[in-house]
């Protein structure tokens, strides 16, 4: 039996140091508690290091079978870790001060550890406990303001998020049942041996639960109300971290289900048509920018199941995945950055004089939407065509051309913000001088994540090639 | 050499960004510096050049780095004889375009800035010879062009700016969706290696597919009828600058993706629906040419003349496909010459027609022909550069449009008699309608504008002239930076008109190649 400790090395920082900065919280007057804020950071810091420090080794899956730490843990650590940090940086104006500063900085690492969870899990039982850990802090950052919205949006999650993690429990049970085993080892072993309707049912209440996390049809009802609801940082946070555990969990415990007992590529398939068809039409006529958001990364759920639907047909379904998880991290959180800077423009058409007032943000702003949309040279322009070319691979070209003419009705909304913020038409000089003063102080942290997204997406998209190789890595069970 | 000629104006526009105390002035001279030395650079290269058949083979300039080799894609940029025209042409028509300008005071910086960008996009495309970073320039030269109707044009720019982007981007689209066939079914993006060893020769109904796709995009692009809804709004709305960059360059991405991608890469499915280019493009030429003739907004009048030209270079093209006999061998081949001359030429000459059409709307501010007339009278010599851009347009002796369009219908006799006989019938028609928007906005009485342009003196009641608000000629008629930004396109489709031999050197081979491959 494999125990390397060192394996985990940064799980159990992230675990480590929530829990003592916790009680070095409960010391510091309120005051000072930008110290907890920067012993997060340098804890987000060292995971990462440690993280890039075991990049090169070969993979091993730890501790009887049941925690794979090869090359696509590493990836889902390289991208979980920065965009925790850079949550951090675009959560300064909101927290910075509040008397419950530490929490918050907790929560958000013990969220990313439960996003880690999800991402190594190499075993039934070990993906329900990371399913529980990634979502309990998400409950409380939802409900983090203690405003009548964040608590609907806290409700909303936590009881869509009870109600498909009792689904995925039973999903569990079923293929514990018919399996006799829980690693995904001892599943691909025994499962195509296995009575199909149980497979089945299993698979499709994991897929359940593990939609909730992802944010698709038909477990999306929570995102945008907690894009809207729930504070900026929080919303950010739930709506990209969380992702990227629930797709790499998905592709890994799909992987394991012989297609020929169940087809689950069509499933995921068309749950991913659906997904990214509803988000988009939904966000057409959003006024407000986080619920917008909220949709947009509705229908991004959709394209990025495209590369799970492929699962071990395609070459380029992991490495797509995993660019295309990247990708989509850094772009919508540098959308959140601009949103996080500018709290007090609640409707798009606020964002009139933006281009003229603050150039930097509006720039990263750009950069960010069309990035959304997949223009090129961004990031998710890269991903797009990866993963798109691996779902024509793997045999779904419909869903490709679904998916194409999803990105063109996606500009519309992308382009309604834009052209507000962009926009010089005679009426916008009046609503400029009308349009809400930002208080900048303290936004200097959110505006610096906002710019270093808006760089990143480019330097992603640019340097895409590279980035895909790294991503090429075998899966470990 | 090839990459610093395409990143160069790229460049220039980060400085010109990152430098906010830059004068106006100096930015635009930015712009028309940049554009000159890469115009420089560009007749340097040709001069320089060793071309031989192009397109599978004997590219120049050649540069191959990898970019994305998990899909076998890389930065791969050369020139042959398709490409370098066009090169030639862009940067022309941005100098002129630039000299143009220099008099914008509308935030000059970020104008010249965008301008730069858009440069670099262009030269991007007609470079690339990698699907993927051909895509890359074609999508960005949209998002430029968008902030430059939404950000510089007239009343209903925003609008116009949305409907123009929404419809390339659907195009650009379904060309990636077809660009994704190609790749799943060759393992790589890059052009020359397709059309080195066609994918999809066994598979017809993929072929088919694809060949749709990318039909579609293109078509958006070039546009062809039924595709080009967008294009007279998006005209109408742009400022003058952006109106001839829009025709003269951004069309061409359409045209010139179905010579270097459609007919190499798929040549079986080009053959099987040569017949439908062929029938597209005489209804592009015929629609175009009748619409045209009902406008009576002058710039909306030479959007639909586009459309009405663009049919030409895709009729020429789908002659080529059609294969009756041996011997039609050199007839193809002058139909896929001429397609490339209309492209150059329609460049030259419609970015000259948008600039006078800026220049016209600069006076009066309007477009509305029926608001003018007479306007020969105050404003002589912008009567007769309008009326030299308006004959080479409409195709008379001794300009490009001319022997391109002569070549085309040389070429597609042979093939596609009746077509061609269709396409001279919309030569006709662009020859009345230039003729009937000529006398509508320069002979014939003062219209209201033209009053209030010239302060002519007319007979008003009692029959006294009133001379209010004559300004000196001068400064009514054609100034010297617009003579300096429009007479220079006129002239060069003059002399490219009268001694084609060198363009023609530099086209025929690749033309050639063209239609061999998809003999």
């Amino acid at each position: 039996m494999n125990e390397n400790p060192v394996a985990l090395a940064p799980e159990a920082l992230l675990l480590l140091g929530a829990v003592s900065i916790l009680l070095v919280g409960s010391f510091v007057p309120r005051r000072s508690q930008w110290v907890t804020r920067a012993l997060t950071a340098l804890t987000l810091l060292a995971a990462l290091a440690a993280s890039i420090t075991a990049a090169g080794d070969p993979g091993e899956v730890v501790y009887d079978g049941i925690w794979a730490v090869d090359g696509v843990t590493t990836a889902a650590r390289l991208i979980v870790l920065p965009a925790t940090l850079l949550t951090l940086g675009l959560a300064i104006p909101q927290v910075q001060g509040d008397k419950r500063e530490t929490e918050f900085s907790v929560l958000l690492m013990l969220g990313a550890l439960g996003a880690l969870a999800l991402a190594g899990a190499s075993d039934l039982m070990v993906l329900a406990v990371a399913y529980l850990l990634a979502s309990l802090p998400l409950y409380a950052l939802a409900g983090f303001a203690r405003d009548p919205s964040g608590t609907e949006a806290a409700l909303k999650l936590y009881l869509l998020g009870a109600f498909l993690g009792i689904a995925m429990l039973l999903g569990v049970t079923l293929l514990y049942g018919v399996a006799g085993a829980t690693t995904y080892a001892e599943l691909a072993e025994r499962l195509p041996d296995a009575p199909r309707a149980p497979v089945a049912l299993g698979v499709v209440c994991l897929l359940a639960g593990l939609m909730f996390k992802v944010g698709g049809v038909p477990g999306h009802f929570w995102v945008p109300d907690v894009a809207q609801g729930a504070r900026t940082p929080a919303a950010a946070f739930t709506t990209t971290v969380p992702k990227v555990g629930g797709l790499v969990a998905a592709y890994r415990v799909l992987d394991a289900v012989p297609t020929a007992v169940v087809d689950w590529p069509l499933l995921v398939a068309i749950l991913a048509g659906l997904t990214m068809t509803l988000g988009n039409l939904a966000a057409f006529f959003q006024d407000s920018p986080r619920r917008l958001l909220g949709w947009s990364t509705v229908s991004q759920a959709g394209y990025l199941l495209m590369a799970v639907a492929v699962a071990g047909r395609a070459d380029l379904a992991m490495p797509s995945l995993l660019l295309y998880l990247a990708a989509y991290s850094v772009t919508n959180l540098g959308a959140f950055a601009v949103v996080a800077c500018l709290e007090r423009r609640q409707t798009l058409a606020d964002y009139r004089g933006l281009a003229r007032n603050r150039p930097a943000l509006a720039g990263a702003l750009a950069i960010c939407l069309l990035g959304l949309v997949g223009t090129p040279p961004t990031a998710v322009f890269v991903g797009k065509v990866v993963v798109f070319g691996a779902a024509w691979d793997g045999g779904f070209a419909w869903l490709v051309v679904l998916a194409a003419v999803n990105t063109v009705a996606s500009l519309f909304y992308y382009l309604r913000w834009l052209a507000s913020a962009f926009g010089t038409d005679a009426a916008s000089t009046g609503t400029a001088a009308r349009a809400p003063d930002e208080d900048r102080a303290g936004t200097w942290w959110a505006e610096f994540a906002a710019v270093t997204a808006g760089a990143s997406v480019i330097a992603l998209g640019v340097f895409g090639g590279p980035v895909l190789e790294l991503a090429t890595t075998p899966l470990l069970r | 050499m090839l990459s610093v000629v395409v990143f160069l104006p790229l460049l220039a526009a980060l400085v010109l960004l990152a430098v906010p105390v830059l004068p106006g002035r100096a930015a635009l001279a930015v712009w028309v510096t940049v554009a000159a030395v890469e115009l420089a650079l560009l007749t340097g290269m040709w001069l320089a050049a060793d071309l031989g058949a192009g397109v599978t083979d004997g590219l120049d300039y050649e540069q191959r780095v990898p970019w994305i080799p998990g899909v076998g894609s890389s930065y791969h940029v050369g020139v042959d004889g398709l490409s370098l025209p066009l090169l030639l042409m862009t940067a022309g028509v941005f100098l002129a375009a630039g000299i143009y300008s220099l008099a914008e005071d509308k935030r000059p910086r970020e104008y010249s800035a965008l301008f730069l960008f858009l440069l670099s996009m262009s030269l991007g495309v007609f470079a690339s010879l990698d699907l993927l970073v051909f895509f890359v320039f074609f999508d960005l030269s949209i998002v430029g062009m968008y902030f430059v109707i939404a950000g510089w044009g007239h009343a209903g720019a925003a609008r116009a700016a949305l409907q123009f982007f929404l419809y390339t981007f659907l195009g650009s689209l379904a060309m990636l969706v077809a660009f994704l066939g190609l790749y799943v079914a060759a393992g790589t993006f890059d052009m020359v290696e397709l059309a080195r060893n066609p994918p999809l020769e066994s598979k017809p109904v993929a072929a088919g597919f694809v060949l749709l796709a990318l039909s579609i995009g293109l078509a958006v692009k070039t546009p062809t009828v039924p595709f080009h809804t967008w294009l007279p709004p998006a005209h109408t709305d742009a400022p003058a600058a952006g109106s001839a960059v829009l025709a003269a360059v951004l069309l061409k991405m359409g045209t010139y993706g179905f010579v270097r991608i459609a007919m190499p890469i798929l040549p079986e499915a080009w053959r099987r629906y040569a017949l439908v280019f062929v029938v597209v493009g005489v209804v592009s030429i015929l629609y175009g040419a009748l619409v045209a003739l009902a406008q009576d907004d002058l710039k909306r009048m030479i959007a639909y003349t586009s459309v009405n030209h663009m049919g030409y270079v895709l009729l020429g093209l789908g002659a080529a496909g059609v294969l009756s006999g041996g011997d039609a061998e050199q007839a193809r081949a002058v139909a896929v010459t001429g397609a490339m001359m209309q492209m150059v030429s329609h460049g030259l000459i419609t970015a000259a027609l948008f600039l006078l059409a800026g220049v016209l709307y600069e006076r009066g501010h309007s477009y509305d022909m029926r608001r003018y007339g007479g306007l020969a009278g105050p404003m002589p010599r912008f009567a007769a550069l309008f009326a030299v851009g308006a004959f080479a347009s409409l195709g008379i002796p001794g300009f490009t449009g001319f022997l391109a369009e002569f070549q085309i219908f040389a070429g597609s006799l042979a093939t596609v008699p009746v077509a061609a006989a269709l396409g001279i019938v919309g030569i006709l028609l662009t020859a009345a309608l230039f003729l009937a928007a000529l006398q509508r906005v320069f002979a014939g009485p003062a219209g209201e504008l033209t009053e209030r342009i010239g302060g002519v003196p007319t007979v008003r009641a009692g029959g006294k002239a009133v001379k209010t608000g004559l300004r000196p000629k001068l400064r009514v008629d054609v100034n010297p930076r617009e003579l300096a930004a429009v007479a220079p396109l006129l002239l060069l489709a003059l002399v490219l008109g009268l001694v084609p031999r060198p363009l023609l050197d530099l086209i025929e081979p690749a033309a050639r190649t063209v239609t061999e491959l998809v003999s």
